[in-house]
Formats: C-alpha cells, structure tokens, sequence
C-alpha cells in the first residue's frame, strides 16, 4: 500500500510565502512545524515573531502568533509563559533581532532559564532592510555598511550566540545546526524536536541556531548561497551540540 | 519506488530540489506560474526512490513524497 512519506505539515497554513527563492526561513518554519505537528501542539502554541524578514510569519503557521518589537521576542515570551505555563512558547528571531537589538533580553531570559524555545536564524545578515552588518556577519564579508568587509579592528568578531549561551546556568539544551544540504535539514530537525521536548518537559530554555542561506543579499543564487554556507559559515560557525541537560 | 506531487503554485524555482535528487527525476517547467516563476515538475523517464531529498531542502514545503 501507498504510504505518504513526506507530507506539508498541519501546523502550516496554505499560504505561499514572500521569501526569496531559496531562503533558509521557509525550510526552518517548516521544521517548527514538523515540531509542532510530531508533538501534538497546534492548539497549545504560541509563537513569537521578531522583526526581520520572518515578521509575517503569523500567517504561515497555524497557531496564534504574536509580533515582538524589534528585538523584544523573548521579553514577549517571558510573559506568556509565565502566564500560561500550559502553553509551549517559542520565539523566531533573526541576527539583527537576537544578538543586536535585543541582546540584552536574550542573555537575560536566557540566564533566568525561561522555559521557552528560541528558534536563531543566522543567515550573517540584517536581510529585510537590505543586508546589512549583523553582529554575525563574517570577517571579511561585504555587506552595504562595511562594503570593504568586515574588518575585526573595526567591528569586532561575529558574535557566537551558541557558545554564549551555552555558558548561562538557565540554558537547557543550545544547538547549533545548518540548513545547507537534506543530511544537515534532518540535523537540524532532530534539534528542533529535542528544543521543543526539551521545553515540555521543563528543563529550561532551549536554543537553537540556525545557520541559514540569505542568497539576495549575498548576491548569489540559491544553491551557491548553500555552499557559501557550508564552506564559509559553518567553519566559523561550528555544528553541534553545546549543552544538553538530559544528555 | 516512489512517486512526487509537487504544489507548482507554491514554487518559487529555486531550483534546490533539482540538486538534491540524486535520480535526475526534477527538471524546470517551461511554463510560469502565478508567482511569475518557473516551477519544477518531474522528469520523464526516471524513477523516485522515496528518499526524500527534494522535500527536506524545499523552502516552500511544496512537495509531498510517497512510497510504496
Ligand atoms: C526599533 C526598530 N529599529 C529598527 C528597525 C528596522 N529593522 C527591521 S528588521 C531589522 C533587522 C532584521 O535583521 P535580522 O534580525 O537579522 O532578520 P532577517 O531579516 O535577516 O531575517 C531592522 C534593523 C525596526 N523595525 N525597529
Ligand atoms: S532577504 Fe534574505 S532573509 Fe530575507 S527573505 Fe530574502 S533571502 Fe530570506
Ligand atoms: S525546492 Fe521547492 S520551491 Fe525550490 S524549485 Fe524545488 S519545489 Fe520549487
């Protein structure tokens, strides 16, 4: 008999996105999804949106969805978790969002142990407003504010918010992944799920990174976009697990 | 074997699909669609193993995958 190996999942609307051809964020709101649907969630989610390119995402998930001020995710977060421990709470945020603006709300939540989800796209770029520096943008890396690249005297090193975080008692499970081939995909879904089974069964605040392909702003086309990320990206930024309390 | 339903309103031709499928079995449509993008269809003559790479890589969530 016909079994359906791979189905769009539940917890996606029907509604095409505005992303660029090849962006990493669709393949990450569906892994959230896939998160959602595999633990049974959908009526019991709340996401919080940042702002970036992924501001809209309330209309591709199929849960109630709340949008942050820029940077103010895991403030947001905070509130309704504590509020209603029922629920399972994650946050979507971008580089600008996470580790620039909102920096300090996200070592605070972090080190208070919020029981949330934080699901950091790394993509080296502010993408929505047209590739900017993010505090992750390579050394090296052209972006329209260091058009003759990222320059360490400069603007310093890109910030490593797995290895940060992984330092703060409140952190329960921080990993990062990448999106750039399917064995990496199934990577990142595997830590995904753990992020969320991680939050269910109260352990503290769980982390993801996400090493994401911005292909527009980097001028490069979908699939050079994904080599890019995983000759340049993942060799600054290492793969793996940093912290896993139930490990 | 195997068999893909792509959702062609939903491709935005990125094309990744077309380079994680190790069996050539996704090729580019000659027609637009709504988006104003080439989407991707199956290619004829080749086989689906089910794997599913085209579907883990797709950005858009537009391709189910079925085995049997
Ligand atoms: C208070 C405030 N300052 C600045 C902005 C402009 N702004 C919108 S998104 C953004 C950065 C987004 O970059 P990132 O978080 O990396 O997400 P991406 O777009 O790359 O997914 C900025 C600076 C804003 N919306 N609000
Ligand atoms: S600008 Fe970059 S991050 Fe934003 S939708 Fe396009 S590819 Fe994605
Ligand atoms: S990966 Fe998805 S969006 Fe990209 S070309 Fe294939 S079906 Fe279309």
């Amino acid at each position: 008999m016909e079994t359906n190996v791979f189905k769009r999942p539940q917890a996606l609307t029907d509604t095409p996105t505005h992303y660029c051809p090849g962006c990493g964020h669709g393949v990450a709101h569906r892994l959230v999804a896939e998160a959602i649907d595999h633990f049974g969630l959908r009526e019991h989610t709340v996401g919080v949106a940042s702002a970036g390119c992924s501001v809209m995402m309330y209309k591709y998930f199929d849960v109630d969805t709340i949008e942050a001020a820029h940077g103010r995710a895991l403030a947001v977060a905070t509130g309704i978790k504590r509020t209603h421990p029922e629920l399972t709470v994650f946050t979507y945020q971008g580089d600008g969002d996470l580790a620039s603006i909102g920096l300090a709300e996200t070592m605070h939540a972090a080190n208070r142990g919020e029981k949330v989800c934080v699901i950091f796209i790394n993509n080296a770029v502010y993408g929505m407003t047209g590739g900017q520096m993010a505090p992750t943008t390579l050394l090296g890396m052209k972006t329209s504010t260091t058009p003759t690249g990222r320059s360490l005297h400069r603007e310093g090193s890109p910030l490593k918010m797995a290895e940060l975080l992984s330092k703060l008692d409140g952190v329960a499970f921080c990993q990062r992944v990448s999106l750039h081939d399917p064995d990496q995909v199934y990577e990142a879904r595997e830590a995904i799920f753990r992020a969320f089974e991680a939050q269910l069964e109260g352990l503290g605040f769980s982390f993801v990174e996400v090493l994401s392909a911005c292909g527009t702003n980097m001028r490069m086309k979908p699939s050079d976009a994904q080599k890019w990320v995983a000759n340049q990206m993942c060799q600054a930024y290492p793969l793996g697990v940093f912290k896993d309390d139930e490990a | 074997m195997g068999r893909i339903v792509i959702n062609a309103a939903l491709c935005k031709g990125c094309y990744l699909c077309v380079e994680a499928c190790r069996k050539k079995h996704i090729e580019i449509d000659d027609h637009l669609n709504a988006q104003d993008c080439y989407p991707v269809r199956e290619a004829p003559n080749t086989e689906c193993t089910a794997c599913p790479r085209c579907a883990t890589v797709c950005p858009e969530a537009a391709i189910e995958v079925f085995h049997d």
